[in-house]
């Protein structure tokens, strides 16, 4: 595999390292194994390593290392050869009521596909989603590839209040609003499912490089699903 | 028994010294807007630097002692009243049970740390005790304290250090504004040569829209290259966004742990404190240095800690 990499400070206690700037699995899928093995080598004074789409940023004590030390530990693991990327996991499967108050913006999602509501209900729901990174707030998991005909742009003005479980799109990436946050995406409907609950024993239900499925749910199935999820029946 | 909130004040939390090794998970760091002043208020006592504090901003709190305990005041320079009697701040001071805490009126900085002996005493989430408001967990269930919480403390192990009663303050606290240091990077190439300029001679002003999270910054615009947004990747505390507005924005100890728009500059590590004493309406002007500059100005802190 060809390794063009830029490895450059990020502030006085951080580095990154640039794979390049692309949405692309296999690429992410080298960027996941690089943190990876970053994080497996303990390296003196590291005290955080995390991915993205085609980065790894490296969080360092400057008091206990530095940039020069790093870059060359760095170096020596994103050229040596990488392991075969793991085969895909069984997706996570998240049930999903499309549209009415859960989803808002489904009609203008598809008005903006020309197509009609429950075919972007289908188009949603047909793809196996890659996690490429988690950010925003915990849990937050940042989904691709949507299909090109739905992946409509974030909109103009953010919301003040998305509810938590809210399913959005944002241009090709789709995800699940952990918590009750403001937001900016275009939202088509709501799971029961939390990616994150802090009295859980794990509390994030999804890693980098997972795979995702959304299955369409009726508004009965997503109401009972809420009632076990409250007592603690469902994560 | 613990430490009974009388009253909360404008909005105070537990912090330790941060969440780390889970930004890969999405979740941020938090922990004190003044490392510097919260890891003083732990020695003060005799506290490991990681015990939790209680970080105070801008109105301080009224407490109770419900036990006797050992405490120290640090940071924004507040009027204490113990007990009908004046407080020191940036002292050692023991308090009987049944004591009263009084904030009063608050001098210079934004931000006070108060540090028991041992430490609060909140479940630790994700090995630490750090409250992140956004997330709403961590700290004392998630929020910042309300009238009538408990605040316990943890017991005072053989490992607690000898309380050291020490005077003077390491970190110069910031009057109406501050000048910090910045690295430039790691996307200062999306922004104009000229709006690198614009950004390093200006006066910026910290909004209203600023908090923990993040402070706003209002003053000339910094041009960008282009006002497409990059691939979202990680951002330090510390690092200076610049939106299509081209008003940057400072992210803070309870920001994201990744964004998209064009990373201009980071502060430096020794200089975050300083920002951290700050709040809306008052101002910032940066100054650009590179690493090896950045780095002294660490040790000299560090070093001016560790007496």
């Amino acid at each position: 595999m060809t390794t063009l990499v830029e490895i450059r400070p990020a502030g006085d206690s951080a580095v990154v390292v640039e794979l390049g700037t692309e949405i692309d699995p296999t690429l992410n899928a080298r960027v996941i194994a690089i943190a990876a093995q970053l994080r497996r080598e303990r390296i003196e004074g590291v005290r955080d390593v995390v991915s993205s789409y085609a980065a790894v940023t490296v969080y360092f004590d400057p008091v206990r290392t530095n940039f020069e030390a790093l870059t060359s530990a760095i170096t020596r693991h994103v050229t040596s050869p990488m392991p075969e990327p793991t085969p895909t996991l069984v997706p996570l499967e998240v049930p999903v009521c499309y549209g009415g108050v859960y989803g808002p913006d489904l009609n203008t999602v598809a008005d903006y596909s020309g197509c009609s509501a429950d075919d972007v209900i289908q188009m949603h729901a047909e793809v196996t989603y890659r996690v490429y990174l988690l950010g925003f707030v915990p849990g937050f998991a940042y989904l691709g590839r949507v299909n090109d005909r739905i992946a409509m742009p974030r909109r103009e003005t953010p919301r003040l209040s998305v509810a938590a479980g809210t399913v959005g799109i944002a241009g090709c990436q789709t995800g699940i609003y952990p918590l009750t946050t403001p937001g900016g995406w275009q939202l088509i409907g709501r799971t029961a499912t939390c990616p994150f609950d802090p009295a859980r024993d794990e509390p994030l239900l999804f890693t980098v490089g997972d795979s995702v499925r959304f299955v369409p749910i009726d508004e009965k199935a997503f109401r009972q699903a809420i009632g076990k999820s409250a007592t603690g029946g469902v994560t | 028994m613990g430490i009974h909130v009388t009253r909360p004040g404008m909005l105070s939390t537990v912090q330790d010294l941060g969440r780390w090794g889970f930004q890969n998970l999405g979740v941020p760091v938090a922990g004190p807007m003044d490392r510097c002043s919260h890891r003083f208020a732990n020695v003060l006592v005799g506290n490991p630097a990681g015990a939790a504090t209680l970080e105070i901003t801008l109105i301080g709190p009224e407490l109770v002692f419900e036990q006797a305990t050992r405490v120290a005041v640090t940071g924004a320079e507040f009027d204490l009243v113990l007990d009908g009697r004046t407080m020191p701040m940036n002292e050692s001071v023991p308090v009987p049970a049944g004591s009263n805490l009084r904030f009063r009126e608050r001098r210079r900085g934004a931000r006070a740390y108060l540090a028991a002996a041992g430490g609060f005493d909140v479940p630790e989430l994700l090995g630490s005790r750090s409250t992140h408001l956004p997330s709403r967990f961590g700290g004392l269930a998630g929020r910042a304290l309300a009238a009538g919480d408990v605040l316990r403390l943890r017991p005072v192990g053989e490992k607690q250090m000898k309380p050291v009663r020490r005077q003077g303050f390491p970190l110069e606290l910031p009057q109406g504004g501050a000048r910090v240091r910045v690295m430039l990077g790691p996307q200062d190439n999306l922004c104009a040569p000229s709006g690198i300029k614009t950004f390093c001679t200006s006066r910026y002003v910290i909004s209203g829209r600023s908090d923990r999270m993040g402070y706003c910054l209002t003053g000339p615009p910094v041009e960008l290259v282009s006002s497409a947004g990059t691939l979202s990747d990680a951002t330090p505390t510390g690092t200076v966004q610049v939106p299509g507005s081209g008003q940057p924005m400072i992210l803070m100890a309870d920001g994201q742990t990744t964004g998209g728009y064009p990373k201009l500059a980071i502060v430096i590590t020794a200089d975050l404190p300083l920002v951290g004493q700050l709040s809306s309406g008052d101002w910032l002007e940066f100054e650009v240095c590179d690493r090896a500059v950045a780095l002294r100005a660490l040790i000299a802190q560090e070093r001016t800690q560790l007496v």
